[in-house]
C-alpha cells in the first residue's frame, strides 16, 4: 500500500544556525517582539510504497539515516500516514 | 593525476591546467558515473557544486559510481585531495570527520585569504614542502565552509595534529576577525588518520601562477611531486605505465 512521510530535518541544538537567526530578526524587525527562537530546516515529503506500517516506519527510518539527515549535525523526524488517496491516478498531484 | 568531474563541478579544469600546463604532469577527467579510476599517482575532487548540492553539500556526489573507486584508492593509501566542495564531499562519505555548513553571516565569500599550516608531518603528501606556523595565502570561494564536528571529535583532531591548515591574520595568528565563514576553532583544512586525505576549503589551483596573484598553491603540488619521488614503489608503477 501507498505511504505518505513527511520528514523534517533539522540543525541540532547545540548547531549555530545563522539562517534561522535572520529569520528570527526578521520577525522581530516586522513587529513581532515576542519571538524568541527560528529555527531552519528542510521539509521532506516522500510518497512510497510498503507492505505495512512496520515496514513503512522501517524504510523512513533507513532513508533518514542514509541520506536525508546528516548526524553529524541534523536530526530529522517524520510523521507518516496512508495515502488516502492511493487508488486515484495520479498517485502524487 | 585523475580529477573527478561531477555534475556541477567547476575547478576540474584549473586543476588539470596546473598539472599539465603548469607543472607538465598528466592529468585525467574522470566523469562521476564511471566506476574505474585508472592507476593514478593521486585523486582530487575539485570545487564546485556537484549534483547541484541538493539537500546539502555533497550529499548525493557520495553516492556517485566512482566514489567507490576513490574511497578504495584512500583505503590503500593513495593521495587525495578534497577542495572546496571537495572536501564536502570527503565529509559526506566519511573519508573525514565533521561537516560544513552555511556560513555564519550567511554570504558567499570570494576573497585571498591568509592560513596558518600546523603539523605539515600529518598531511605528508600534500604539504612537506610546507613549515609548520607558516603563513600561506590561497583564493576562497564558498557559501558553505563552516566547520563543524563535536567536541570530542575537534579534540581528538587537534590531539594527532590533524588540524593542518587554520584561517589566521597576515601574522599567522588564528583570531574571529581573520575567520571568513564561522568555522570551529578556525580550522580550514584537515587530514585523514593516514594523512592521505586532506580536506581544504581554499582553492590551491588559482594560486599556481604568479599572473592570477599568488603561487603559494603550488606548493601543494611541489609537496605531492617530492613525495612521490620519495615512493620508490609508486614512481616504479608510474613509470610503468607510460
Amino acid at each position: 500500500m501507498r505511504w505518505i512521510a513527511e520528514v523534517h530535518v533539522s540543525l541540532r541544538s547545540g548547531i549555530a544556525d545563522p539562517e534561522g537567526q535572520t529569520i528570527g530578526s526578521g520577525l522581530r524587525a516586522l513587529g513581532y517582539d515576542s519571538v524568541a527562537e527560528v529555527r531552519s530546516g528542510k521539509l521532506l515529503r516522500i510518497v512510497f510504497d510498503a507492505e505495512s506500517s512496520d515496514a513503512a516506519q522501517a524504510a523512513v527510518a533507513d532513508m533518514c539515516r542514509r541520506l536525508l539527515a546528516n548526524p553529524v549535525m541534523e536530526t530529522a523526524t517524520w510523521e507518516l500516514r496512508a495515502d488516502e488517496q492511493q487508488d486515484a491516478e495520479p498517485a502524487n498531484p | 593525476m585523475a580529477v573527478a568531474v561531477f555534475p556541477g563541478t567547476w575547478s576540474e579544469r584549473d586543476f588539470a591546467h596546473v598539472a599539465e600546463s603548469v607543472l607538465g604532469w598528466r592529468a585525467r577527467l574522470v566523469w562521476h558515473a564511471e566506476r574505474d579510476l585508472g592507476t593514478p599517482d593521486a585523486v582530487v575532487l575539485p570545487g564546485g557544486f556537484a549534483h547541484g548540492d541538493h539537500l546539502r553539500t555533497g550529499a548525493i556526489a557520495r553516492f556517485s559510481p566512482l566514489m567507490s573507486a576513490v574511497e578504495a584508492f584512500a583505503a590503500a593509501g593513495g593521495p587525495v585531495i578534497g577542495s572546496c566542495n571537495g572536501f564536502q564531499v570527503l565529509t559526506e562519505a566519511g573519508l573525514l570527520p565533521g561537516a560544513l555548513l552555511r556560513n555564519d553571516h550567511l554570504e558567499f565569500r570570494c576573497d585571498w585569504q591568509h592560513l596558518r599550516v600546523e603539523h605539515p608531518d600529518a598531511a605528508q603528501p600534500w604539504l612537506t614542502d610546507l613549515a609548520d606556523g607558516e603563513v600561506i595565502r590561497l583564493p576562497i570561494s564558498h557559501g558553505e565552509g563552516r566547520y563543524v564536528a563535536d567536541p570530542g571529535t575537534l579534540d581528538e583532531l587537534e590531539r594527532e595534529g590533524r588540524v593542518v591548515l587554520r584561517y589566521a591574520g597576515p601574522d599567522g595568528e588564528v583570531r574571529p576577525e581573520a575567520n571568513p565563514n564561522g568555522s570551529e576553532r578556525g580550522i580550514a583544512g584537515i587530514v585523514n588518520a593516514g594523512g592521505n586525505v586532506l580536506g581544504l576549503m581554499p582553492h590551491p589551483e588559482r594560486a599556481a601562477e604568479s599572473e592570477v596573484g599568488g603561487t603559494d598553491g603550488l606548493r601543494l603540488f611541489r609537496s605531492l611531486e617530492r613525495w612521490l619521488q620519495e615512493q620508490p614503489a609508486r614512481a616504479e608503477r608510474r613509470v610503468s605505465s607510460l
